[in-house]
């Protein structure tokens, strides 16, 4: 038996998904769609953006928002020479953890720059929206240095 | 605050989309290989004996390498059937119609095809059946190359029998 | 409580691409060799079998419910599966064991990752809201962990580069090893970075392969009559999948796993760590505690192959090969799942001599 030549299909698995928020995620979305950022206040106080529905540590139903600003600071960050064909960017970006002003839990999300130089753990970042925002987390299309 | 700025939003539509280069593995290869030559091959356990088509490289039972392959007969027997009255996405056959499990004589498992040129009526469990092929040039590394199959004018295989013929159609 | 013991450890070459093999041609012959190691003839002879494999990750549907063609499942066999990492499955099959509902089982995991992307496909792990939809890779969240550790000045890059030099050597004593070789601490760091400030070295390579792992009662294990390591403890523990509210520069729950495991009932001869990234390597290295006594990833770890789903197992394997060898008493095998070692578990093994 001789070995057998490999035979490839490429393919695409996919789907929509049509996911419900619930109120404390749908709340998030809507500001999003209205270019707000909001948080919500954590069982110790903390303001967690976006927000959580229980509190990670008590378990505590949370409930109580809080607007944040669109700026923010950058915690950490990695740096993307080649984006990958799924990454909101085409350039090279980084991916950062981002403490946005009134907020103590930094959120993910992706930030513009030229290059990695441009780009330090403590610089400040501001949301830049998308031309049409509908509620979904690309609303904000990235984060830019100030 | 405005209207719009007041309509919460409660659902979101997340496409997940991924891209894969799927590899048909080896005794499936082997398999596609021969039937691109209009040829159904099947592969032998080497312990309880078994034939089957297609296979994924396992005898399921005995949990061994189905190796050697065993070139089966285009002549098979319905083991079951169904007759579809809606249609199936992308695919130009008008309902109603009828998909079937065939055993290839040769072989221990069926597996799923049409069946056409049969009045869907008459189609029983056990009756004889063969492969009407594509002209050979339309031929490639796929089951479509058998646009379906069609009643043979031989006797019933009894229910006890379907799944045990040999290659050349007899009681094995 | 019924004494655990593990008898059986095989794993298949790990391979950046494994070809035309599908999931069933993969698992067969890595099980057939556990088998013979143990003396039996397949799957009927155990009281149950669990695996770990995940789907997605070749991206055909009931990959897993085809792995059961290798086993030999007619008649029917008791079986269960996770969507996880095989390690998962030997805990599982421990807890049956010691519910007095199985004296014997066979767990496997297998991984088939190089169809898909995979640093993509585990983005569709994360928060479904507010992660997955920005296709966040794991090479990237792990790279984002690095700095911050870097920028604390908790470790230097030739921190990372150390444990990507020792990974490449101890693995060419690993014959299943993908990536080895007589890598120097210099070599590492004269690579570019990669996604910064990972270099290439940094990461663990994409790879497909098996591995199973037998275990039993002793009563069992000295019937069978085959060398036996004792599994003394295993316990596991999840943090929160908000990145941002875990400190992220340590492993509260590997900590506290290897505690509820009874790791410090004794010294640790050897650790097998699941650590995708050299820096993890050093989070998990200090949330145990471990010195110099301990030898570490002994195997290359998964620096030198990842086996989605069946890694954890397989450092359960290497310590038990260890402990049978005479190499090391005592030892414990970690496994992670999910974004910068988020959920982790720890079995402590131990030599049978000394019971
Ligand atoms: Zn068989």
């Amino acid at each position: 038996m001789s070995q057998p030549e490999i035979l490839n299909q490429a393919f695409e698995l996919g789907y929509t998904y049509t996911r419900s928020t619930g109120p404390v995620v749908g709340r998030f979305l809507t500001g999003l769609k209205n270019r707000k950022l909001v948080g919500i206040k954590a069982s110790d106080g903390r303001v967690i953006v976006p927000p959580m529905e229980y509190d990670p540590d008590t378990a505590e139903e949370l409930s109580e928002f809080v607007d944040v600003g669109e700026q923010g600071e950058i915690v950490t960050f990695a740096w993307v020479k080649e984006p990958r064909e799924a990454h909101p960017m085409n350039e090279p970006f980084a991916w950062a953890m981002i403490k946005l002003d009134g907020a103590d839990v930094p959120m993910i999300h992706c930030v513009a720059a030229k290059s990695e130089g441009h780009v330090t753990s403590g610089a400040r970042v501001r949301a830049v929206w998308a031309d049409e925002t509908i509620g979904f987390m690309t609303d904000i299309r990235c984060f830019e240095l100030v | 605050m405005s209207e719009e700025e007041q309509e919460m939003i409660t659902k979101v539509e997340a496409p997940v989309y991924l891209k894969y280069n799927f590899t048909a593995g080896s005794a499936p290869t082997r398999f596609l290989a021969q039937i691109k030559n209009g040829v159904l091959a099947g592969q032998r356990c080497p312990k309880c004996l078994a034939v089957y088509i297609p296979t994924r490289g396992s005898c399921g039972r005995c949990g061994v390498p189905t190796v050697e392959e065993v070139e089966l007969s285009d002549k098979a027997t319905v083991q079951s059937f169904t007759i579809v009255s809606i249609p199936i996405p992308n695919n130009p056959i008008e309902p109603p119609f009828i998909i079937a499990n065939v055993v290839p004589d040769g072989a221990n498992v069926s597996f799923i095809h049409l069946m056409s040129e049969c009045v869907n009526e008459d189609v029983h469990i056990g009756q004889r059946v063969q492969a009407v092929w594509k002209p050979e040039d339309e031929w490639g590394y796929s089951m479509d190359n058998i646009r379906y199959f069609k009643p043979l004018d031989e006797p019933d295989v009894p229910i006890e029998l379907i799944g045990k013929l040999t290659v050349t159609g007899e009681e094995g | 409580m019924k004494e655990i013991a593990i008898l059986g450890y095989q794993q298949s070459d790990s391979r950046s691409d494994a070809g035309a093999v599908n999931e069933v041609e993969m698992i067969m012959p890595v099980l057939e060799r556990t088998f013979a190691q143990v003396g039996i003839n397949n799957a009927q002879d155990v009281d149950f079998v669990c695996s770990g494999s995940c789907d997605y990750l070749q991206g055909a549907a009931f990959a897993f419910v085809a792995g059961v063609d290798a086993l030999g499942a007619v008649p029917p066999i008791k079986e269960s599966h996770v969507e996880m990492d095989a390690a998962w499955a030997l805990h599982e099959s421990m807890l049956k064991i010691r519910m007095g509902h199985a004296d014997s089982a066979l767990i496997y995991g297998f991984g088939k990752s190089s169809p898909g992307e995979l640093p993509i496909v585990l983005s569709q792990q994360l928060d479904p809201y507010y992660l997955a939809p920005l296709w966040v890779d794991t090479i990237s969240l792990a790279a984002m962990q690095a700095r911050m550790m870097l920028d604390q000045g908790l470790i230097t890059e030739r921190d990372m580069a150390e444990v990507v030099s020792r990974s490449r050597r101890n693995a060419m004593n690993n014959p299943h090893a993908q990536l080895s070789g007589d890598v120097s601490v210099d070599d590492v760091l004269a690579q570019d970075t990669y996604v910064s400030p990972l270099r290439k070295g940094d990461c663990c390579p994409v790879s497909d392969g098996a591995s199973a792992v037998v275990i039993a009662t002793v009563e069992k294990a000295k019937e069978w009559g085959v060398p036996y390591a004792l599994i003394s403890g295993i316990s596991h523990a999840i943090e929160t999948h908000n990145m941002g509210m875990r400190d992220i520069t340590d492993s509260v729950s590997t900590r506290i796993a290897a505690e509820r495991a009874g790791m410090n009932a004794g010294k640790v001869d050897v650790a097998q760590l699941y650590a995708p990234f050299s820096h993890q390597e050093i989070i998990l290295t200090r949330a145990l505690g471990l010195g110099d006594e301990t030898s570490i990833n002994p195997s290359g770890g998964v620096l030198a192959g990842n086996l989605m789903m069946a890694s954890g197992l397989s450092n359960i394997g290497e310590v038990f090969n260890r402990i049978v060898s005479g190499e090391a008493e005592r030892g414990i095998a970690h496994a992670t799942s999910g974004p910068c070692l988020q959920h982790n578990l720890v079995t402590v093994l131990e030599t049978a001599e000394k019971a």
